[in-house]
């Protein structure tokens, strides 16, 4: 175990996938503080799904097997399934969770479906698809993890330049819109972020599990900070951490899919947050309600509270009406 | 000729062919603290949001200060509703009230030193400097709506659009908000309010607009605020209040 992991270190491109993945849970985080703030966390996971469908088409057409496409193809099925969600929702009395779900497993179905067709067909075996249902970091070529950690780095500096504008736009958008701020524009500038931090993460978390990517070290960030700034950069470092860990992990025991144990990364990191945080944490909040408990029973016995005295005299009362 | 802070005309809303306003047109004249009064659903939130441009209209003309409101942003502040957004945003009460100037600052530019003053000038004139650095979530419901108006105050407009800024505060907070709407009024400033209480309209309003639909009356509070006219902007609904007001009188006595 620890000579495979050495020897690991050693290999120059796995270094690189190392730093790949570091870099997309960095991104993916930053960019899913926004979306978990904006409440579309579950947007992320059905545009992750939904993307399945374009990389498959995507490969049918092409018959190769090229980052670049497969991100034109999952931001057009994308694209579309978050046109259907709007639609299902304008157009019927149907809400916004439901249609998030029809969209979601329909997509999900018709890129499964694809994906069964094409390993079944002729260079089906050399596509390596399959390796997108769970993610397998350490099957990613050298430009494939260069594309993905520039592109990562474009996002946190996106991020970073429009930091005033997403944090209005994510907390008051009317207001946002009243001042002049072009809402709409930011607002679609965050979905397509968030639509490029899924599928540059597909290959290395896999579609099923890449939104937890984007929502978990969110989540366990906001444990630790009432700051936005604070916050977005507690994400961005569990989301690098949970991708690192995963890479290794996986990478150093056979075979095992990169997207389960990157999740569970994060998921760790979330528990710990979730316990241990200062304020927010459950421990914190155990440990506040009960001083404030002995407080208050403390408050009571004390003649200033009034409490005693008026008890007492009720007592007296009750003796004399008894003689 | 004058220009007025705010000229509506024919101004036509609609929710899904729903028509929620319908053909609207008045004139504000400046300097004035103008009540916006209606029953629920008379389309007052509606009226503002359209005004402001954050809801298309079907037809109709806004102008702000002789033009159009594009132009003219940087001169309107803007209080939403305060349920509008979710008070567990990671943000404190400061940085709240400088995103007030955002819209000044234009893209990328980050808040200094100069928004911050600012902005604790304006938490300062609604009482809550002690509490600039406190979490929002842990401010009180009359503590956020402070917080709402000195985001507005920050954004130093000369018309302002206030959704409601009366809801559910206590009487602390009321009297703050009355105080600060008479220190606009005599910076000659122009503030919209959509309020709800009809005891204390005469008390708090120089003019007010009375909705249903459409406009019922608009103008000064003595000759437009009768019960006449409030019959026919809330309907039956208005008797009964009026019914119980003189019983509750007579029993006094």
């Amino acid at each position: 175990m620890l000579s495979s992991f050495t020897s690991w270190f050693a290999d120059p491109n796995l270094q690189w996938i190392l730093m790949g993945s570091l870099l997309l849970g960095l991104g993916s985080g930053v960019i899913g503080s926004f979306a978990y703030l904006r409440k579309q966390s579950l947007l992320g996971d059905a545009l992750a799904h939904a993307a399945l469908p374009g990389i498959c088409i995507a490969f049918m057409l092409s018959g190769v097997k090229s980052m670049g496409l497969f991100i034109l193809g999952a931001i057009i099925s994308g694209a579309l399934a978050t046109f259907g969600i709007h639609a299902i929702t304008r157009f019927s009395r149907i809400k916004q969770d439901a249609a998030l779900g029809i969209v979601l497993s329909v997509f999900f179905g018709i890129g499964v479906v694809l994906m069964t067709k094409i390993q079944h067909s002729g260079n089906g075996n050399q596509s390596g698809l399959d390796k997108y249902m769970f993610g397998q970091a350490a099957s990613m070529m050298l430009s494939d993890v260069y594309l993905v950690g520039a592109v990562s780095l474009v996002l946190i500096l996106i991020c970073a330049l429009l930091f005033k504008e997403f944090k209005l736009v994510s907390f008051d958008p009317g207001f946002a819109r009243g001042m002049g701020m072009r809402t709409a524009f930011l607002e679609q500038l965050l979905l397509l972020m968030t639509v490029i931090a899924v599928v540059i993460g597909i290959q290395a978390v896999g579609v099923v599990l890449v939104a937890a990517l984007l929502i978990t070290p969110a989540v366990a960030a906001r444990y630790w900070t009432d700051r936005l700034g604070v916050m977005v950069v507690f994400a961005g470092v569990f989301g690098g951490l949970s991708g690192a860990v995963g890479t290794m992990i996986s990478g150093t025991l056979s075979n095992l899919p990169t997207g389960p144990v990157t999740v569970l990364a994060a998921t760790l990191l979330f528990a710990v947050s979730a316990l241990f945080a200062p304020n927010r944490g459950l421990i914190a909040k155990l440990m506040r309600r009960s001083r404030q408990r002995v407080e208050v029973r403390q408050w009571a016995g004390t003649p200033e509270s009034g409490l005693g005295a008026a008890a007492s005299r009720r007592y007296a009362g009750e003796r004399s009406a008894d003689s | 000729m004058t220009t007025y802070p705010l000229e509506v005309e024919r101004l036509t809303v609609a929710y899904q062919k729903k028509p929620v306003l319908n053909s609207v047109s008045f004139n504000i004249p400046a300097g004035k603290l103008i009540g916006i009064l209606g029953p629920n659903g008379a389309g007052k939130s509606t009226l503002l949001k359209a005004m402001l441009g954050l809801i298309p209209v079907v037809d109709g003309d806004v102008k702000i200060f002789g033009g159009a409101y594009h132009e003219q942003r940087k001169r309107v502040g803007y209080v939403p509703q305060r349920e509008s957004v979710d008070w567990d945003f990671p943000t404190h009460a400061l940085d709240v009230v400088m995103m007030g100037r955002y819209g000044h600052l234009g893209w990328f530019r980050r808040p200094g030193a100069a928004e911050r003053n600012l902005a604790l000038e304006c938490l300062t004139k609604v009482g809550m400097s002690e509490l600039a650095g406190r979490q929002i979530s842990q401010l009180s419901g009359g503590q956020q709506q402070r917080v709402f108006l000195a985001r507005a105050l920050a954004q130093t407009a000369d018309l302002y659009f206030m959704d409601e800024p009366f809801a559910g505060v206590d009487a602390t907070t009321e009297k703050a908000i009355v105080a600060l709407l008479q220190e606009l009024k005599e910076q000659g400033k122009t503030v919209l309010v959509v309020h709800h209480d009809l005891a204390t309209v005469e008390q708090y309003f120089d003019h007010v607009l009375l909705l249903n639909g459409g406009l019922v009356a608009e103008g000064p509070t003595q000759e437009v605020f009768t019960p006449d006219n409030l019959q026919k902007t809330y309907g039956g609904r208005i008797a009964i209040l009026q019914d119980f007001s003189a019983s509750a009188s007579a029993g006094q006595v």
